[in-house]
């Protein structure tokens, strides 16, 4: 993990309240797998925020990141500018072992915010020779994004809560639309719709990334604390997660 | 420049060390520095068996600082002694155990069985965040001198009082701690607040309530660590809201002889290590060539003169 002023090279509004950022730094090199996120450091405010890491490139040294506006501190990022500095702890946590998943097809399900660490996953699939199939749940038509990145991967099914886009309802109304032959399925999102995707998949093997509010990201806090089903009694969604094999962790 | 203090059981090369529950054993913050740095280390709270903690959220953020209610999640006091103490002995450093419990018999225990792979222990009669013992014995005096008593006699190392901030009377709970036979005096926990979200008209902290930490705490410290000084003679390990060297001396200068750095740990890893890097300029700076020098100075000054002072 570094700490890192990361150059802002892009830095947009592709949905809702959601806002895409490109970063450069040499901290990319150090990230091992898609679903790690950074830790960001915003001006004027205490807490550093966690985001998903959305997309990397090795070569170029550049991390993509897609976060939601939330509150004062989100709010105060889309402010940042091209060329702008900004200080990042990174990368962070484990995330979705794709390189050591041996299947032919793998089902993503991702529920508004929790979809973009799901993006370079599903390359990542994809590239191993993988079929990727993939559901992406929104609130409505104008919170969705990265639907046209995810369809050059394969399969997409979309659903709102509105009906505005897609299949109206939550994304596993849409699990009777796939085709069932996936041998695991890998889902971020709020924790109620990873406990809905784990209720439905019984039997199947799945990898659930978890978002919580963080304190100092590095496993030292213990804000980000879930229970888990081992000995132990609990994991940190920052560095024994934020991804975990369903059934690691008690989803409630 | 002369960074170094001696305390009771604590001989100091700096008086920066990272305060309870901000660095739980130091693993996490040895990727980032050596551990060797500080001038010591002060565990995260241990009880007597393993505990969860509360449920989540655990933190909110606030105007200059942060409220957590973790609710002393530790693994309990026989796997620190044996999983997280040896790792941290490796880098030659004085380890303060913080000792926390909900019955006299409970914090005995702990700092019976800890006391002896330790330097000091910090026993903490403040957590906020706990249902029972924690601060109740923090806010009476009485009971504070209780569990003080039967922990000072219990232990094999010197015992520094954690106080609490959310008393009227901080000087009664210090004077009560000396008589209890307390070593030193660590201030202050936090401050307990609560942030209610809008949304869902319910508090953003599942427990409710939380600790307040953080650059908002440090002028209420600064005046309790002024106002205890002068009427105790045990030392004092300062903390709450330190992020820079000047921090540092401000709390020197209110009567700390030591320092802690709590919740800035959290946006800055590297913040124990920079901050001691600063020091001695930061003390040349204001006219000071030890740290000694500075201890107690706006209650009493040590140094005749200064550049910077008219």
């Amino acid at each position: 993990m570094k700490n890192e002023r990361m150059t802002i090279l892009r830095h947009e509004k592709v949905a809702r309240d959601t806002h895409l950022l490109v970063l450069e730094g040499k901290l990319v090199q150090e990230i091992a797998d898609p679903g790690q996120f950074v830790h960001v450091r915003i001006d004027g405010f205490y807490l550093r925020r966690p985001i998903s890491i959305a997309d990397y490139n090795l070569e170029n040294s550049t991390v993509t990141l897609i976060y939601k506006v939330m509150g004062d501190g989100t709010k105060a990022l889309t402010r940042s500018q091209v060329g702008d500095r900004l200080d990042v702890l990174g990368p962070g946590g484990q995330g979705f072992p794709t390189t050591s998943i041996y299947s032919d097809h793998a089902l993503i399900i991702g529920g508004g915010i929790g979809v973009p660490p799901l993006y370079s996953t599903a390359k990542n699939l994809k590239e191993n020779g993988l079929a990727v199939t993939s559901i992406l749940g929104f609130r409505s038509r104008e919170d969705a994004f990265l639907l046209d990145e995810f369809r050059a991967l394969g399969e997409v099914h979309v659903t709102t809560e509105d009906g505005s886009l897609g299949k109206s309802g939550r994304v596993t109304d849409a699990l009777s639309d796939v085709r069932e032959d996936y041998q695991l399925y890998l889902s971020c999102g709020p924790t109620v719709m990873l406990k809905a995707v784990a209720d439905q998949h019984p039997d199947t093997p799945g990898y659930l990334s978890m978002e919580e509010r963080m304190g100092c990201g590095i496993g030292a806090c213990f804000a980000c604390v879930v229970e888990s089903n081992d000995e132990k009694g609990y994991k940190r969604i920052c560095c024994d997660g934020p991804v975990f094999k369903s059934g690691e962790v008690v989803l409630s | 420049m002369n960074l170094s203090v001696n305390l009771p059981g604590l001989t100091l090369k700096n008086p920066v060390m990272p305060a309870s529950g901000c660095f739980a054993f130091g693993k996490e913050f040895a990727q980032f520095y050596d551990l060797a740095s500080l001038g010591a280390v002060i565990m995260k709270a241990a009880t007597k068996e393993r505990r969860f903690g509360n449920g989540t959220p655990r933190v909110a953020e606030t105007s200059s600082g942060m409220l957590n209610a973790i609710g002393l999640q530790n693994p309990g006091v026989e796997s620190i002694i044996s999983d997280e103490i040896p790792f941290l002995r490796n880098h030659n450093l004085p380890i303060i155990a913080n000792v926390a419990g909900s019955t006299v018999e409970e914090y005995g225990e702990v700092a019976e069985q800890i006391s002896s792979h330790v330097d000091a222990i910090e026993l903490n009669i403040s957590c906020p965040n706990v249902k029972e013992g924690g601060v109740q014995f923090g806010t009476d005096p009485l009971l504070a001198k209780e569990v003080i008593r039967y922990v000072v006699e219990v232990s094999t190392v010197p015992v520094y009082v954690k106080l609490s901030p959310n008393v009227t009377d901080i000087v009664g709970m210090a004077l009560a701690a000396e008589e209890a036979g307390a070593s030193g005096l660590s201030m202050i926990n936090t401050l307990t607040g609560m942030r209610i979200d809008p949304k869902t008209r319910k508090p953003v902290i599942a427990n409710g309530t939380g600790g307040l930490s953080g650059a908002a705490i440090k002028p209420i410290s600064i005046r309790m660590i002024h106002q205890v000084y002068q009427a105790v003679t045990i030392p004092i390990i300062g903390m709450g809201g330190i992020e820079t060297a000047e921090d540092v001396l401000e709390y020197l200068l209110a009567g700390a002889s030591a320092v802690a750095i709590g919740s800035a740990n959290f946006k800055n890893p590297f913040i124990c290590k920079e901050v001691i890097e600063d020091l001695p300029a930061t003390l040349s700076r204001y006219g000071f060539s030890s740290v000694e020098q500075a201890i107690g100075g706006a209650n009493d000054e040590k140094v005749e003169t200064s550049v910077l002072r008219p």
